[in-house]
């Protein structure tokens, strides 16, 4: 079997060992990787139906009683794959933390205010073209204990699949002109300029929609398969 | 020759954060959990096992805020093998306070390697966990198969390294596997 999934776009990734993210200190692995070539463990993959997804998963907004605080935003994008192909009917899932900048998790101690009303986890398929679709609050900016006066800027916590072990990762949505980028350790751990605006979602006023809620477009590239097979190797 | 023309750059890895598990793992929150420790139901083909381990961090500190994923053949060496009811293949696990995880299974058969071998049968792991931008990839072998003797991956990792992918069999029949991010006695993790 030929290897298909091509390793040059990796170098978009940061690097587990990013000291001014003090959490990668004792985390990061010491020794060098070793290269693994790619066999059927590694290029077959969970595949997640439908039933693992329940209608109103995509609505954050809806998950309570009442009507969460905040601003409301509709955020929608297309799963593609480094070639461009979209990536149809594959899980998303995502995580927030509410306008005020508090997680519901019980380890969260911002002192800030917990709303009754929004949990902040979602899920979701994409359609045939690879598109997904969520609606949520728009997450609050919060301070951690990373080194003085640091703060995340917003974000939203992506996690997908794709079609393979290779193709799953996990990453975060920015909201644009944020003035916390420059300071976030997190978000700087990127080294390419270009792959951390990748991370940055696009306001876009077509999938705003009238007197209810602002529309962010946020595309997300999975790892890819070369877009053409190797030859079968031959003798002349 | 073919030559690649990527058309577009690959989206960057984040971390899972320290809060993530009322979203990924959320039986401790009500939620309805997508996967968990348990990945064969009982009805499910092979022989039942019990993976158990802890994650550690440099120095030697359990994590509490990881979450391990692992992906599995069936027992006659299939993935994601549709017919068979009650078996995915797929389990996801978040640590304790104490950085225990485990999972409840059936041993994988051998898997279809590269070039007409078999491999050695084995789980592919991710390791997620505040302070990892990048998720971790390893393996998990287990220490009473003869055939890890010949596995081609196995043969790429330098000889005193090898038994950190290998699941000891313990007295109770569990197997043990521990995670260890950094330091003496490090995983050892690829580059896939």
């Amino acid at each position: 079997m030929s290897l298909i999934y091509p390793r040059d776009g990796l170098k978009a990734h940061p690097l587990n060992a990013s000291p001014a993210y003090t959490s990668t200190l004792k985390r990061a692995p010491s020794q060098p990787l070793i290269l693994l070539p790619h066999t059927l463990s590694e290029i077959s993959g969970p595949a997640f139906g439908h039933s693992a997804v329940q209608a109103g998963d995509s609505d954050l907004t809806l998950q309570h009683e009442g009507e969460p605080l905040g601003e409301r935003i509709i955020v929608t994008g297309r799963v593609l794959d480094e070639d461009g192909r979209p990536v149809p009917h594959t899980l998303v899932e995502i995580w927030q933390a509410n306008a005020a900048g508090r997680y519901v998790h019980l380890r969260d101690q911002h002192p800030a205010p917990l709303d009754p009303n929004f949990t902040g986890a979602g899920r979701a398929m994409t359609d045939a073209e690879g598109r997904y679709r969520f609606v949520t609050i728009k997450p609050g900016a919060y301070p951690w204990r990373n080194h003085h006066n640091a703060w995340r800027p917003a974000h939203i916590h992506f996690s997908l699949f794709g079609p393979s072990f290779l193709s799953r990762v996990i990453t975060q949505m920015y909201f644009p002109g944020d003035p916390l980028f420059a300071y976030d350790p997190i978000f700087q751990s990127i080294p390419d300029a270009k792959a951390r605006e990748r991370l940055i979602s696009r306001f876009d006023i077509d999938t705003t929609e009238p007197e209810w809620a602002l529309g962010y477009q946020f595309d997300i590239v999975l790892r890819g398969r070369d877009a053409t097979p190797l030859e079968e190797p031959h003798d002349d | 020759m073919t030559e690649r023309k990527a058309a577009l750059g690959l989206t960057p890895s984040q971390t899972v954060g320290p809060f993530y598990a009322y979203a990924l793992t959320p039986r401790a929150y009500g939620g309805s959990e997508l996967a968990n420790e348990r990945i064969a139901t009982d009805g499910v083909s092979g022989e039942r096992i019990t993976i158990r381990g802890h994650v550690l961090d440099g120095d030697g500190e359990p994590v509490p805020d990881a979450m391990i994923e692992v992906w599995q053949a069936d027992a006659d060496g299939h993935h994601n093998a549709g017919g068979n009811a009650g078996f995915t293949g797929f389990g996801r696990a978040e640590t304790s306070p104490e950085g225990f995880f485990h999972f409840e299974t059936v041993r994988p058969g051998a898997v279809e390697g590269l070039t007409g071998t078999r491999q050695a049968p084995h789980l592919a792991v991710s390791v997620f966990a505040r302070g990892l931008l990048l998720r971790l990839v390893t393996r998990i072998y287990f220490s009473d198969d003869p055939a890890n003797a010949s596995d081609a991956v196995l043969a790429l990792v330098p000889h005193e390294r090898r038994e950190t992918l290998i699941a000891q069999r313990g007295p109770d029949g569990v197997f043990h596997f521990d995670i260890r991010l950094q330091g003496e006695g490090e995983t050892v993790f690829f580059d896939v």
